[in-house]
Formats: C-alpha cells, sequence, structure tokens
C-alpha cells in the first residue's frame, strides 16, 4: 500500500471531510435559496444543483461555489468509503449503518428522478376527453398526413432536433426536413405584405403557408416561473424532385399549415410536445369550493371518466387537492383549474423511482431511533446506577 | 422553612391558574357574556362574536383593552356593541392605531392627539377619509413587497377603517336611529310594496310612494349585504349547513320574496334599540329567547363558540407566559442560593405552565378539529411546547435547574412570539386547499416543528454554557459535563426530528404537487436544519468540536432554525426591495446578531472564561 494512497484514503474516510463537505453543502443551499429572489427556482436549479461549481452572485461579486454535483458527489464518496473502510457489523452500529444506507437510497432515488421523471399536463375542458398528456416546456414538429379521413398518421419531431438543425429523413415521410433556422424563443407579429422585404441576412421569411406575412422577433431565454419560452422556426421540406419550399412554424400560429405533395395532403405544426396514453380521461365536472364569506379556496376536484379503448376500464374518479389518481405509470394530479370555463388542469407525472423517498424516510427513521434509543437506554441505565453525576 | 418553598410556589401557581379559569362576571347590568357568546361567521368558521371582538381590537389597535373617551375601560364586548349598535359613541372610541408621522400629518394630527400617543378616533380621521382613499388607491398600485413604509401604514389603516365600516353595516343599518322601528314598519308593507313596485314595472296603477320606499329599502340592504363583515343569520335548516349563514342585508333582501324578516334580524334590531336605550332587563331576555330558540337547532356549533369565548377569557398562554417567567428566576437564583429547594419549586412551576400550555394547545385542536401546528401563531406555541417537554426531560435526570431554566427562556420567548403573531387577527384559521390534509398536518408539519423546538433547545443549551462559563464560576467539570451531553441529546432528537419531518414533507410534495424535492426556499430552510444538525453530529463523533465548540455550533443551530421559520418567509416581501423593512425582519436581525456576539464570547481563550481560569 503505497504512502499517497493511504493518505487518500485517509482523506476520504474522514468525519473531517464530512464536516466541511456539510458546511459546504449548506452555504450552497443557503446561497440557492436567496438567489432565487432574482433567478427563478428553474434557474438556481440548474446553476446551483446541476453543476459542479455555482456561481453566487452577491451585489456586485461573484463568489464561486462548488455545486451540487461535487459537494453531493464527494458526500456520497466519502460516506462510502468511510463505511467501507470502519465496516464492522455489530448491534451498536446498526442503527448508524442503517441510516446512512437509508441515505444513499434517498440520493439514489432523487438522481433516478433526475433521470426518469416525465412531467405532462393535461387540460381538459368540462364534456371533453383527451388521450394525451402536454409537456411544460418541450415542443415538437408534428408532420401529420391526413389524407384518409378515418385516421391521422403523425410524426413528430422533438425540437432539440430543430434546435440542433439535424436534417429528418422518415421513412413515413416522402420529404426530408431541414431547419433553416430555429429560435428558442421568439414573438410573431404580422408583417404587412406591402412593406420592403427585410435587408439582407436579416431573419429568412419562409416561402409558402402563412409565413411571408409574419415578422419574427427573436427573445432572450427566459427562466421566470409565469412564462414560457415560446420557439419558433423554418424548416425546408425536400422532395426526391428538390424543395418545396420553406415554412415558418410555431406554437404562437395558432392552426396548422396545410400542404398537398405527391398526391397527399399533410399537416405542418411546431405545438407542444405530447405523450400519448393507451386510455382516455373525460372530464365531467371540475369543482371549486370556497369557505363560506370568504374566497378562500377550500378544495378543487374533478370527477372524471376513465376508459381503455378495450373497454377494460371504464369508471368514474375523482381527483383532488392531496388524492391524485395513480394509473398506469402515471399520477394525476389536480394541477390549476378555471372553474367558470368549466377547465382543468391535471398534472401528469411518469416517475418509476417514486417509491425509494418512501423506503428512504423508512430506513432513515429507524436507523435514527435504534442509534438514539440505544443510547438513550444506556444512559438511563447509568443514571439509574449513579445518579449524582 | 425553606423547605416549604416548592409546595408554596406550586400552591402560587395553582391559584394563578385558578384564578384564569373563574368565569367572567357582567361589569353592568347587560349579559355581555351571553352577547359574546352569539355564534356568527366569519373567514368561513363559526366562532362567538366575543372572538370577533377580541381579534378587531388586536387588528384595529394591537391590543384588546380600550377606554372611552371619559377614560371608563371597556370591556372587548362593550366596544363591539357599541361599534355595531351606536356608532354615534364608537365612532369617539381611539382604536385606530397609526404609527408613521407622515400618515398623521395627512391627518393634520400629532401624536399628542392620541391615546397612548398613537391611537386615534373614527371622528379624528373623518374630515380627511377622502385623502386616505386617494393615497391607499397610489398605494395599491404598487407591489406590496416593495411599498415603502408610508404606504403599507396607509394600506393597513384604510383595511382597518374598511373593517370598522363593515362592521357597523354588519346587524343594523348603521344610518338608522331605530332600526326596529323601520323593519316593522318595513314588515307590515313589504307584501304591498312588492306589488307596488310590479306594477309600478308593468306600467299599471300603483301607489308611488310605498313602491319608492321600497326601491329606497332594497338599495339600502343590498349595501348592508355588501359591505357587512359578520354572517350573523344562522340557516334555517340546521347546522349541517355551514354554508347557509347569511349576512343580515342579504337575509333582508329575501324578504321581498318570503314577505317575513328573519326573526335572527328582529333580534339584533331590538338588541339594538335595548342597548342604545339602556334597557338592560329586555336586553338580557331577548338574549335569552334568541339562544333558546338556537340551542335547539345548533348545540354543536353553540357548545363550540361557548367553550371558545371562554377559552378566550382564560387566556391560559398569557398565565403560561408568567409561570415560566417565574419558573426561569427561580432556576437561576436556586445555582446561587438553596440549589434543592428552589430547583424543585421551579421544576415544578415549569411542569404547571407546561401542563396548561397542553390543555391550551388541546382546546386549539378541538375547537379547529386539525393537528396542533396549522400556522405561525400555532407553530411558535408548539416549538415551545415540544422544547419545554424535553426540558422537563432533562430536569428530570439531572436536577441541575439547567432544564428549568432552559424551559423558562425557550417558554416565554415562543410564546413571546406567538403573542406577536396573533396581533394579525384570528389565529384559528381556516386551512387552503393545498393545505387541507390532516394527515400531512399531523406527520409533516408535527415532526418539522418538532424539530425546530429541539434544535432551539440544543441552542438555548448552548447558550448556558456560555454565559455561565464565561461569565460566572459555576460551571464547574460536572455541569460542563452535564451541559454538554444535554446539548448531545438534544441535537439527536432535533436530528431525527427534522431529518423524518423534512423527508415526510417530500412526500406530502410528492403526493400533492408530483414532485418530492423542489428547491423552493421552505423546503431549503428545513434541509438547511439537517445539515446542521448532522454537521454537529459528526464534528463532535470527529473530536473536531469538544465541550465549547459543541456549544457554539448549537447556539449557531439558533440562527439557523430561526432563518428557517421566518427568514425564509420573508424573502418575496424584504430582501430584493431596500426601502422596506419589515418589523420582524428587525427582529430576526436582531437576534441573529446576538447569537453571532455569543458565538463571538464562545471562542474566547479559554484563559478568560471565569470558570475556567486556574484562580
Amino acid at each position: 500500500m503505497s504512502a499517497l494512497y493511504r493518505q487518500l484514503r485517509d482523506v476520504f474516510v474522514s468525519l473531517k471531510l464530512t464536516v466541511v463537505l456539510l458546511a459546504l453543502s449548506l452555504i450552497l443551499v443557503f446561497a440557492s435559496t436567496l438567489a432565487q429572489v432574482d433567478l427563478g427556482i428553474y434557474a438556481v436549479q440548474e446553476e446551483f444543483y446541476r453543476s459542479f461549481v455555482a456561481i453566487w452572485r452577491v451585489g456586485g461579486l461573484a463568489l464561486p461555489l462548488p455545486g451540487g454535483y461535487l459537494v453531493g458527489g464527494l458526500l456520497l464518496i466519502n460516506l462510502v468509503a468511510a463505511h467501507l473502510h470502519r465496516l464492522k457489523l455489530q448491534w451498536r452500529k446498526a442503527g448508524i449503518q442503517l441510516t446512512h444506507s437509508g441515505l444513499i437510497v434517498l440520493l439514489i432515488g432523487e438522481l433516478l428522478t433526475g433521470l426518469w421523471q416525465e412531467d405532462f399536463q393535461m387540460a381538459i375542458n368540462e364534456g371533453d376527453s383527451k388521450n394525451y398528456s402536454e409537456s411544460f416546456r418541450l415542443y415538437e414538429l408534428a408532420v401529420i398526413d391526413t389524407t384518409d379521413p378515418k385516421f391521422d398518421d403523425v410524426v413528430a419531431i422533438p425540437d432539440s432536433h430543430l434546435a440542433r438543425a439535424t436534417v429528418v429523413q422518415h421513412p413515413k415521410l416522402p420529404f426530408r426536413v431541414v431547419t433553416k433556422t430555429y429560435f428558442p424563443n421568439a414573438a410573431l407579429a404580422r408583417r404587412d405584405a406591402s412593406a420592403p422585404s427585410p435587408a439582407a441576412g436579416a431573419v429568412p421569411i419562409a416561402t409558402q403557408g402563412i409565413g411571408p406575412n409574419v415578422a419574427v422577433t427573436p427573445l432572450p431565454l427566459t427562466y421566470k416561473m409565469n412564462e414560457n419560452n415560446v420557439p419558433a422556426a423554418v424548416v425546408e421540406l425536400i422532395g426526391a424532385d428538390g424543395s418545396l419550399g420553406t415554412w415558418l412554424v410555431s406554437p404562437d400560429l395558432g392552426a396548422p399549415q396545410t400542404l398537398t405533395h405527391a398526391g397527399r395532403t399533410w399537416r405542418i405544426a411546431l405545438r407542444i410536445a405530447r405523450a400519448y396514453k393507451p386510455f382516455s380521461l373525460q372530464l365531467l365536472k371540475v369543482t371549486h369550493d370556497i369557505y363560506v364569506g370568504t374566497d378562500l379556496p377550500k378544495n378543487f376536484s374533478s370527477r372524471i371518466k376513465l376508459t381503455t379503448p378495450d373497454g377494460r376500464d371504464d369508471r368514474e374518479v375523482l381527483i383532488y387537492m392531496n388524492n391524485p389518481l395513480r394509473y398506469g405509470g402515471y399520477t394525476f394530479y389536480q394541477y390549476q383549474m378555471d372553474s367558470a370555463r368549466g377547465l382543468t388542469v391535471l398534472q401528469v407525472v411518469r416517475n418509476p423511482s417514486w417509491l425509494l423517498p418512501y423506503v428512504a424516510c423508512i430506513m432513515m427513521a429507524a436507523g435514527l431511533l435504534l442509534q438514539f434509543g440505544l443510547s438513550l437506554l444506556a444512559f438511563i441505565a447509568k443514571r439509574r446506577v449513579s445518579p449524582t453525576t | 422553612m425553606k423547605r416549604f418553598l416548592p409546595l408554596f410556589f406550586l400552591l402560587l401557581g395553582l391559584a394563578l391558574i385558578a384564578k384564569s379559569l373563574v368565569p367572567v362576571r357582567n361589569s353592568s347590568d347587560f349579559d355581555l357574556v351571553a352577547f359574546g357568546r352569539l355564534p356568527v361567521v366569519v373567514n368561513g368558521r363559526v366562532k362567538p362574536l366575543d372572538t370577533v371582538a377580541r381579534t378587531s381590537l388586536v387588528v384595529l389597535q394591537s391590543s384588546q383593552n380600550v377606554t372611552a373617551p371619559d377614560g371608563t375601560a371597556l370591556t372587548p364586548n362593550e366596544w363591539l356593541l357599541d361599534v355595531l349598535f351606536r356608532s354615534s359613541r364608537a365612532d369617539a372610541y381611539q382604536h385606530f392605531e397609526i404609527n408613521h408621522p407622515d400618515l398623521l400629518a395627512i391627518f393634520g394630527l400629532t401624536p399628542e392627539a392620541g391615546r397612548a400617543k398613537r391611537r386615534f378616533s373614527f371622528r379624528q380621521l373623518e374630515s380627511k377619509i377622502d385623502e386616505l382613499q386617494r393615497q391607499a388607491k397610489l398605494a395599491a398600485s404598487v407591489e406590496s413587497a416593495v411599498r415603502t413604509p408610508f404606504q403599507k401604514a396607509v394600506v393597513q389603516l384604510y383595511a382597518n377603517v374598511g373593517l370598522y365600516f363593515r362592521l357597523k353595516a354588519s346587524l343594523v343599518s348603521p344610518d338608522h336611529k331605530d332600526f326596529l322601528a323601520e323593519l316593522m314598519v318595513f314588515q307590515n308593507s313589504v307584501v304591498a310594496g312588492v306589488s307596488a313596485v310590479r306594477a309600478k314595472q308593468a306600467g299599471q296603477p300603483h301607489d308611488e310612494a310605498l313602491a319608492a320606499q321600497m326601491m329606497e329599502a332594497g338599495g339600502r340592504f343590498a349595501r348592508m349585504g355588501e359591505l357587512a363583515y359578520l354572517l350573523s343569520v344562522p340557516p334555517t335548516d340546521g347546522e349541517a349547513n355551514t354554508a347557509g349563514w347569511k349576512k343580515v342585508g342579504d337575509s333582508l333582501l329575501e324578504t321581498f320574496q318570503t314577505g317575513r324578516v328573519p326573526p335572527a334580524v328582529m333580534v339584533f334590531a331590538g338588541l339594538a334599540r335595548m342597548w342604545t336605550s339602556g334597557q338592560a332587563k329586555e336586553f338580557n331576555e331577548v338574549l335569552r329567547l334568541y339562544r333558546a330558540q338556537l340551542e335547539k337547532n345548533f348545540p354543536t356549533v353553540l357548545g363550540k363558540s361557548d367553550a371558545e369565548a371562554r377559552f378566550n377569557a382564560v387566556q391560559p398562554f398569557y398565565t403560561a407566559t408568567l409561570l415560566y417567567v417565574l419558573a426561569f428566576i427561580l432556576a437561576v437564583i436556586s445555582w446561587l442560593r438553596w440549589p434543592a429547594e428552589l430547583g424543585r419549586a421551579a421544576f415544578w412551576l415549569v411542569g404547571l405552565a407546561w401542563l396548561l400550555a397542553t390543555a391550551g394547545i388541546f382546546a386549539r385542536m378541538w375547537l379547529e378539529g386539525r393537528p396542533p401546528v396549522t400556522n405561525l401563531y400555532s407553530s411558535a406555541l408548539f416549538v415551545g411546547w415540544i422544547a419545554v417537554g424535553f426540558c422537563l426531560g432533562l430536569e428530570y435526570f439531572y436536577r441541575n435547574a439547567i432544564g428549568s431554566v432552559a424551559a423558562g427562556l425557550v417558554g416565554f420567548a415562543t410564546l413571546l412570539v406567538a403573542h406577536h403573531l396573533s396581533l394579525g387577527g384570528d389565529t384559528l384559521e381556516m386551512m387552503r386547499a393545498v393545505l387541507d390534509s390532516n394527515f400531512w398536518l399531523a406527520t409533516h408539519v408535527v415532526t418539522v416543528t418538532a424539530g425546530y423546538g429541539a434544535t432551539f433547545l440544543a441552542g438555548f443549551l448552548g447558550l448556558i454554557y456560555i454565559v455561565r462559563g464565561v461569565f460566572t464560576k459555576s460551571l464547574d467539570p460536572g455541569t460542563a459535563d452535564a451541559l454538554s451531553r444535554m446539548i448531545y441529546g438534544i441535537v439527536c432528537f432535533a436530528t431525527l426530528f427534522s431529518l423524518v419531518g423534512t423527508i415526510l414533507g417530500g412526500i406530502w410534495a410528492d403526493q400533492s404537487w408530483g414532485r418530492f424535492w423542489g428547491w423552493d426556499p421552505k423546503e431549503n430552510g428545513a434541509l438547511m436544519i439537517v445539515i446542521w444538525n448532522a454537521l454537529l453530529l459528526h464534528a463532535r463523533w470527529g473530536g473536531l468540536a469538544r465541550q465549547r465548540g459543541l456549544a457554539a455550533l448549537a447556539v449557531f443551530g439558533n440562527i439557523i432554525t430561526s432563518w428557517s421559520w421566518f427568514g425564509v418567509n420573508m424573502l418575496g416581501v424584504g430582501l430584493h426591495s431596500y426601502g422596506f423593512m419589515d418589523a420582524a425582519f428587525w427582529w430576526l436581525l436582531a437576534f441573529v446578531t446576538c447569537q453571532l456576539v455569543f458565538i463571538v464570547v464562545a471562542s474566547l481563550p479559554l484563559a478568560k472564561w471565569r470558570s475556567f481560569r486556574s484562580a
């Protein structure tokens, strides 16, 4: 065993390192809390926790702090190393070991949640039925073949492909989709058709569809809680015989644009990314209760009819605050509501690792109880013997 | 003699409690107590008028004590009766608190013109109400977080004047001398009046005067209905229908359809007449009859509102505060003289105060039908309760009065905090939809709050270690060792509660919003307590902190806990606006500063500590 190895090992298993890392994490959490006032919660998560180095801006100063990945990762290494190094199977140590194992489960659970969790929303009007949920932030370019009146054939291209300007060639499409321009956030305005076309080098205006009549202004990305980034893109469709033209697409355009090619009819639209479900939810009734004589909300609830195409499930469920519907690996939460317009918005979450925090909580609570309980019992027994000390 | 000291102080404490339990006697011929027990609905729950009187006074002038211009003290119920029924007098009561000099300048007032140099009557404000309204509109256009202290004061006073107007329009029409007489005339003419109005609308012959009278009455009732603060007319279909309570104005509007003025409305108008004309016997008789009627349909509601009125009068937390102070003094003295006797006396008083606080917390839980912690106010009660509970345990084992001193300190401090939080109004609030879950309130909120309590207690024990060590010679090695063990033990509990509580909070968030952890300020605050406690334990296990270090670290825990408890709530308010500093923010800052001073004191070299100086 080399001296260097022993030195490194001693650092990584030391309680001193634990204390330093805990102190650093305390500062990180405190700084991130203050930073939320200016940055908003989403940007703070990215900058402070999903990073190795975070920059904390206080007044005019920019202080570098070890980020969440660095502190968390080192703590995890410290924890595992210390336990492996001092591993002894004793009752006296069981509580501590259980607690720390719980902590590992909790951290792994959070890691998996970050990797696996999908967050969508589903807005339904009273009487309407939906079998898909929509993303909070992601968009997709939908190219829909509507030639057959019986069904639509949809090819959805995630906006990340547009952002990277990937050339998309899909077997169902008789043309390639080439992104000419992509704005992650942009504002649209009606453009005066008689005005002279913009100078060379300005935003390329689409040649087809509604594009020529619309002016696009790129905007900086927003991280505010109550604002969304609305992307816009100009795509060119290139068939076997050459270009069909360019189209401006954006969720702000509203209706999809229609085109015909090779005897088939297509609709094209950049829309909020959808996730289809093998079942559908119909909103029967929304209820918004308030306390009498006040405008304080007492409860929000949505009565929903849940049906599957095979007819196996056909029942009514009630979703309200603190009482989500868990079905088919998804959880549906009451998220927002406009009872006057009969609209409910459900949050739809898929998180295969949702159970881990529960397990971790039980492990850590049991571990601490065991550890402190044993110490307390020993202490009381000792006091009984010599109550004067 | 001194061996009777514990018994003496125990009896003294019991006497204090007994005195608070004696039912309030009426100070005049009017049965004010029975009036205070009448149930009404405000802020979504049934409460006795007694609570309305007390919380309104506290909101208007931060105190329940009010005096008439001639200097006679009024009970809250007397005050409320004048506000509701006899505005000619109430308008002269100085119950609007104004502290900001610029706001006083608007009314052309000086502090000397007010009661206690800060309370003014409606008469004094009346002529400039329009200007107040204009200023309030200007201030309202500014986001509440960035308002200047002046704008905040304007908005507050405007709301308070609004509350006063709303109270006045709650039971009788404020612009009528004898509402009862008016209602009797109205009752006799309403059927004919409605036909006259119908005929008028149809263009047929009608009694023009009667129709006009009806239209005028309708307009006035509608205004009363809009303005009124109290939902005072009970539903006709029994107590299950809590949504059926109505305002006097609204139920008078229904009279146009039913043709019959509801009995409760007549009762209030009758009470108004008898109160203004000084007919105590009749007043009491009307109350008795109305109550007998309510007993039939609202037995449970009455039971609760009676109990609440009684609870208001007993003020268990006030008595508990006195007992904590007394216990603290006795316990400190016990370190200098008669340790056994005074120590036991202090221990018993702490126990008594704690039992009283327990009873108070249980009473609130029963009234509300909720677990103990539902808002900041009740969290302050609970933090104190849990910390003192631990102190009793420590004192039971150690018998060195340290537990009692800490209990007196924490008990007093938390009840003081609670008192200041109660100045916001009614402390029994309804829960917003998101929080409406007794299961999570009982598990997550209670454990997290217990974690606050334990962390604070460890911090206060740290303070005792530092103060006794640096400034006195009383910290002998045995005591120092015992204190250090106490801190360690309490930190263990604090870790358990704050860790489990925080994770339970995550699980609640997962259940309600679909995410376990979102790094929001309150979550971060709870996490910081967990991290700090974990740091303390690891520093001790690693030998990085010994007795003195542990004490100093525990004191820093006070800062972290106060930040999580109150600081993060001020984030949206205080920190991103430079002009504005809430009063609570200054208190928090003062607390943090003095804790930092103690930490600096703790880091003095041991040679400077009086207890450790080699004499």
